[in-house]
């Protein structure tokens, strides 16, 4: 039995604003599977909710006309991993939450929840963010698209206004259109965990595949939101894969992250950790983005911390 | 700091085990108060009570999820099963009941039902996975006593023998 | 002619299995009415201090709210907890350092009040809205800074905060060290504190009936929680009924007393209203009781030859806030020292220390994969250091056949560790792939290793064993048994229906194991732990049952007119052995017997007996791994155990338990480690999601074999076998890292942090 003190079920959206311009103090609740154990714990308890979990029409993934990727805010992220369209445009952002907790979590954690929470480690966040992901906000004013770095304010802060709700997440064309990506999740267990880093890298290679035309790098929990590498990507933009230019890619992460020391981890280690996984997870998005000569003497450790582990007799 | 007391209820009508039903619910409910106390399905077990554990573990509407961080409310017009449902009519055991005891993969019994269910929906999926993906598939469930080894055995002998390769 | 089918060494399925495969099986809170008041525990929020006060005042105003009781208010009955058998001897009683709740606060998450209320929600309030004014205590959190002179003092009565110090002085280490030409190979090993993780959290609930205390609690020793709960309260021991129904997993927390004394306290402040006392997973991580870290100093001085002139061992024992078992573990982990590679010259010392930390107490293995960790580290290091195979090296100084230990008088009957060795190596095609992986260079490295375990069964001599059975013969010819070791998950009622199934004489299926253990009606016993219970409760129900069928005999000697020494009952049946010839069948006998209006009686047995003997069990693990350099990553790839734990009773279900001990074993070797914050002693990481227990995705699939030495002493030539399988995890998956990378960590688990640091130190990244 929660703590709770009053719950508003929202039956479409313009009733969910209507409830929260009614009830300036409630607090939003789509999946639950943080908002309750946040209320568990103490943090929230008392609250008063409202509950957008049955807002079935801000479920799903689909294309809009401009063939704009559409991803409904309450679309979980089992059903963003088994989406015919995630798989075909950006099934790294399916490989990504499907990183998440264990296959229940995954059914109940909307992506909207995920991004709304403002955290750092969410394994949606970094792979948006090197996707140039729009968030979509519908609120008493109408509808707003703000890109995602901006959604973010600070630690548990987003740019949420009053009576505002998330509505969807989009990924434009040129966002893309040509790019290959690959997620590393680094935790401390294969599942049932949070990152400890997350490393997001995706790259459109130049016609004869042999340079990088362009890649994006994002991190999760190297900062206190998730964040793009910047110096990083212009180290990379326009070079010749080697493992030399790679390899110069990752060094320059550390102008970008400013990852902190806690009982988690060390900053040191999350500054080592964070070269190690730029390089791994450039290297894989090259390979995915269609690069044949790339030699991997480790090909197997590419999906390291990946939730995937080598094969398993019997 | 004295609180308003003024307990708001919801009619939930769902189905449950195969049986249409309906409850007023207090909205602070979780899942796991309504069947537990509700409906007395005391195989729904608590052992987190934050969805890290899976003990709690049921079905709505084929998918899995941890009733302990699913409010009651929710479950109105949905279809959940428990581990009770599992039974046949004259308390058959399923094949998939019967492998966690042909396997010795019981031992406390505390996590069982909720990976039973778990193993439920792998089953229904009517796919074959390796090993390796069911474990990845049975991941939302901690377990202290068996090292996972021989749920993993019952599990994929039953999903063998469903699709006749066993 | 009717042959009796065994039923011993038969993977029968065990007896509770449909129970909890269909969720019908009754755990605690299953049992518990809906009308029960809900009580929550207020816990300190310093390391150390002394409550000055508890307003009350706001929580009271809570509806719902039906008692607050404060540490001001309990009675100052001091009462151990220990899950040890009780002694007359004051001597060797168990420290009594807690009350009920205490103004002296000696950790964060010490309890101070507990609020009782209608419902949770309520109680939660309440305990929230308590406010507490501290004076707070300097304290610390390391062993041996606790020992030092200026250390914050934990209790009164214990200098330095040092519960107890114990010494082994073998020989003479001083002058043995001193030969010439011998190496000396030290090192320092920490072992970290971890928990149990049953899935179901601690919880019962109490009432009042017949002005006795009712307790249903999970816990595996309801007869020892009966006593304990009379000493705290100051009542006659017989005003307590503890009922003990399914478990869901203890591992040793629940072999210690934990809240009951004051469930039943709180029941009894309600004027004996039911109470559950229902404790989170954020508490049992923090406030139920956790494996002790063990720091551990060894010095060896070896021969050329590999042969130990002298060692020595030195062991500092994290006791945390409470005495708990006392001593027990931290002298149990260096009593193995020499028996483990025996040496004339040892040195040790052991000291258990209070900390302003979690309270340590029992836990799978009891101080055994610590020592492990630590010796079986160290014969890594000194194989190392001598350029020695470290599987010959421990092969040849290893405890050989016929050693007999001189306080146990336990003694190795076969060469067993040789053998699970020998078995080991060749499953695991160990020096194989040794040779494969050698001089490898890449990031990514392969590596094997190995480590033993000593362990032995039960506490004799140290403590009491002794085990009771009763039995009772029904009308259709099956028979109702009891014993007071409890089931808890581990498969022991299905062992105990197999052996009295065998001795009977009658189909395992006409054997009935109670289940549900009540203290008024099952017969004393000590419970589950110390892996005794198949050893121990084998003596009674073999007693037990010999009893029951000789009075079986007799009664079908009245009824057949046969003589009893040419009877015997196979398969249920009378049989006379001289022909063969089924006589009658044990329904028939049962029936006549029990209606009979001549010569009625209703065939019971029941024996208790004091075992004064103790088994060696002994095993070892083999572990392959792969090392991400870069990633800082260790991985277990391939895992095996081998034990020798005498007969096997149930090979599936001891097959089953080894997996569930190695499964422990990894995360206590890998990723397990409960945190607390330097500067506050704040617990971190007290939840399942912070705290890294094993999933499915944590470690590869897991081998058991074993050597099936029949154990001469022993009712059904078995020992033990719950805890050993955790034992030597650790350290073979440290020695294989060490085999992989040539880098020696000292220190678990190996997680991607320690492995940063000390392959940075070593120059790999």
């Amino acid at each position: 039995m929660y703590d709770i003190k009053a719950l508003y079920e929202a039956e479409n959206i313009s009733h969910a604003i209507q409830l929260l311009e009614k009830h300036p103090a409630a607090q939003i609740i789509a999946g639950g599977s943080d908002v309750l154990v946040q209320i568990r714990e103490g943090k929230r308890a008392g609250a008063e909710l409202v509950s957008i979990y049955g807002l079935e029409e801000l479920r799903g993934v689909c294309l809009e006309q401009d063939d704009t990727l559409r991803i409904g805010s309450l679309t979980s992220f089992s059903h963003i991993t088994r989406d015919p369209l995630i798989q075909r445009i950006i099934p790294v952002l399916g490989e990504a939450v499907d990183m998440v907790g264990g296959p229940q979590i995954r059914n109940i954690g909307t992506i909207g929840g995920n991004t709304c929470n403002g955290v750092t480690s969410a394994d949606s966040a970094s792979t948006l963010f090197a996707w140039d992901a729009v968030i979509e906000l519908t609120g008493p004013e109408g509808s707003r698209r703000i890109p995602i770095q901006e959604f973010y304010i600070r630690a548990g802060k987003v740019d949420l206004r009053p009576a505002e709700i998330q509505t969807g997440i989009l990924i434009q064309k040129k966002s893309y259109e040509g790019y290959a990506g690959h997620y590393i999740k680094y935790a401390m267990r294969n599942a049932m965990d949070i990152a400890a880093l997350g490393c997001s890298v995706n790259v459109k290679l130049t016609a004869d595949k042999k340079s990088i035309e362009d890649v994006r790098i994002a991190y999760g929990v190297a900062g206190p939101v998730p964040m793009r590498a910047v110096h990083a990507e212009e180290a990379g933009r326009g070079k010749k894969i080697t493992e030399d230019s790679i390899e110069r890619v990752s060094e320059a992460v550390l102008e970008d992250i400013m990852p902190r020391d806690s009982w988690r981890a060390s900053k040191a280690f999350r500054e080592h950790i964070s070269k190690v996984l730029c390089k791994r997870a450039l290297k894989e998005a090259i390979l995915r983005a269609g690069y044949t000569e790339l030699k991997t003497e480790h090909t197997d450790s590419l999906h390291v911390g990946t939730a995937y582990r080598g094969g398993e007799q019997g | 700091m004295s609180r308003e007391q003024n307990i708001q209820y919801k009619l939930v009508r769902c189905k449950i085990n195969g049986v249409e039903r309906e409850t007023m619910v207090d909205v602070r409910a979780s899942l796991t108060d309504m069947l537990r106390g509700d409906y007395r399905l005391s195989s729904v077990k608590k052992g987190c009570e934050v969805g890290e554990c899976g003990a709690c573990n049921v079905l709505i509407d084929g998918e899995c999820y941890n009733s302990c961080i699913y409010l009651a409310v929710w479950a109105d017009g949905k279809e959940i099963r428990t581990l009770e449902g599992l039974l046949g009519e004259n308390g058959e055991l399923s094949d998939i009941q019967q492998a966690f005891i042909d396997e010795t993969a019981v031992q406390c019994g505390f996590c069982t039902p909720g990976i039973i269910m778990s193993a439920v929906e792998i089953l229904e999926s009517g796919k074959e996975y390796t090993r390796e993906e069911l474990r990845k598939l049975l991941s939302g469930h901690l377990c202290r006593c068996t090292g996972y080894e021989n749920i993993l055995n019952a599990v994929e002998k039953t999903m063998k023998k469903r699709l006749g390769k066993l | 002619m009717e042959r009796q089918e065994h039923v011993i060494g038969k993977s029968v399925k065990r007896v509770d299995a449909f129970e909890k495969v269909t969720g019908r099986a009754k755990y605690t809170d299953d049992l518990c009415g809906k009308e029960a008041y809900v009580a929550k525990i207020l816990h300190a929020t310093v390391a150390h201090g002394i409550v000055k006060s508890i307003d009350t005042k706001e929580a009271e105003k809570i509806p719902g709210v039906v008692k607050i009781v404060t540490c001001f208010d309990v009675p100052k009955i001091y009462f151990p907890t220990a899950g040890h058998p009780w002694s007359t001897d004051p001597a060797h009683q168990d420290v009594a350092d807690r009350l009920l709740l205490t103004e002296h606060v000696r950790f964060y998450g010490d309890d101070i009040a507990a609020v009782v209320a209608e419902n949770e929600v309520a109680a939660v309030q309440a305990v929230r809205a308590l406010k507490v004014e501290y004076e707070e205590l300097p304290f610390v959190l390391d062993v041996q800074k606790a020992m030092e002179e200026d250390a914050p003092q934990i209790h009164d009565t214990y200098p330095n905060n040092i519960l107890k110090h114990t010494t082994i002085r073998n020989g003479e280490y001083e002058k043995a060290r001193k030969e010439p030409g011998l190496t000396k190979v030290e090192g320092w090993y920490q072992t970290p504190t971890v928990q149990h993780c049953h899935i179901e959290n601690f919880i019962c609930y109490a009432y009042m009936e017949q002005g006795r205390i009712v307790l249903v609690s999970s816990t595996q020793i309801p007869h020892i929680c009966r006593r304990v709960v009379g000493q705290a309260l100051g009542i006659p021991w017989g005003k307590v009924r503890v009922i003990k129904p399914y478990i869901g997993g203890g591992f040793g927390n629940k072999q210690d007393i934990l809240y009951e004394p004051l469930c039943a306290y709180l029941s009894t402040a309600v004027g004996g209203r039911m109470v559950k006392l229902d404790v989170s997973r954020e508490e049992t991580f923090v406030c139920n009781r956790v494996r002790h870290a063990i720091r551990i100093h060894i010095i060896s001085y070896v021969r050329k030859d590999g042969t130990f002139a002298a060692r020595k061992i030195e062991c500092f024992s994290d006791q945390g806030a409470y005495a708990s078992h006392g001593h027990s573990i931290g002298a149990k982990c260096m009593n193995c020292f020499p028996q483990l590679y025996p040496c004339p010259n040892i040195e040790g010392d052991s000291y258990t220390v209070f900390t302003n930390k979690s309270v340590a107490g029992a836990m799978r293995g009891y101080g055994i994969p610590q020592a492990m960790f630590a010796m079986e580290s160290h014969m890594e290091d000194v194989a190392k250091a001598m350029g020695l195979p470290s599987y010959q090296l421990r092969f040849q100084n290893i405890m050989p056949k016929g050693f007999k230990d001189s306080f146990s008088k336990n003694v190795n009957y076969y060469d067993t560790f040789r053998e699970c060795m020998e078995k080991g190596k060749k499953v695991f095609r160990y020096e194989e792939k040794l040779k494969e992986f050698k001089n490898q260079t890449g990031e990514i490295r392969r590596g094997v290793g190995m480590a033993v375990f000593w362990y032995n069964t039960g506490v004799w001599p140290i403590s009491l064993e002794t085990s009771a059975c009763r039995m009772v013969l029904n009308q259709d010819g099956s028979v109702q048994v009891q014993v007071g070791e409890t089931e808890i998950g581990q498969g022991a009622d299905t062992a105990f229906a197999q052996m009295a199934a065998e001795t009977l004489g009658i189909p395992f299926e006409n054997v009935h194991v109670m289940t549900v253990q009540d203290t008024d009606i099952t017969p004393f016993g000590l419970g589950a732990y110390a892996s005794r219970q198949t050893y121990m409760a084998g003596f009674s129900i073999h007693k037990t049952a010999t009893l029951l069928k000789e009075k079986i005999l007799d009664a079908a000697c009245e009824l057949t007119r046969q003589i009893k020494e040419n009877m015997d009952i196979v398969n249920g049946k009378i049989v006379r052995t001289t022909d063969g010839s089924i006589l009658m069948t044990m329904e028939e006998l049962a029936m006549e017997k029990m209606y009979s209006l001549t010569n009625n009686g209703h065939l019971t047995a029941e024996s208790s007996l004091q075992i004064k003997n103790n088994a060696y069990s002994f095993g070892c693990t083999f572990a392959e791994v792969e090392v991400d350099i870069p990633a800082c990553r260790a991985e277990v790839i391939d895992i095996l155990n081998v034990h020798d734990c005498g007969k096997l009773i149930n090979p599936a279900l001891a097959k089953a338990q080894v997996h569930g001990g190695m499964s422990m074993g990894i995360g206590y070797g890998l990723t397990e480690h409960l945190i607390y914050d330097e500067k506050t002693g704040k617990p971190l990481n007290n939840n399942l999601l912070d705290y890294k227990l094993s999933t499915f995705l944590d470690h590869p699939g897991l081998q058991a074999e074993f050597i099936e030495n029949y154990e001469p002493t022993s009712a059904y030539g078995t020992k033990a076998l719950g805890e050993p399988p955790t034992c030597s995890i650790a350290p073979a998956i440290r020695n294989a890292v060490l085999n992989a990378t040539n880098v020696a960590v000292n220190e678990i688990p190996l997680t991607p942090h320690i492995l940063f640091k000390r392959f940075k130190e070593e120059g790999l990244i």
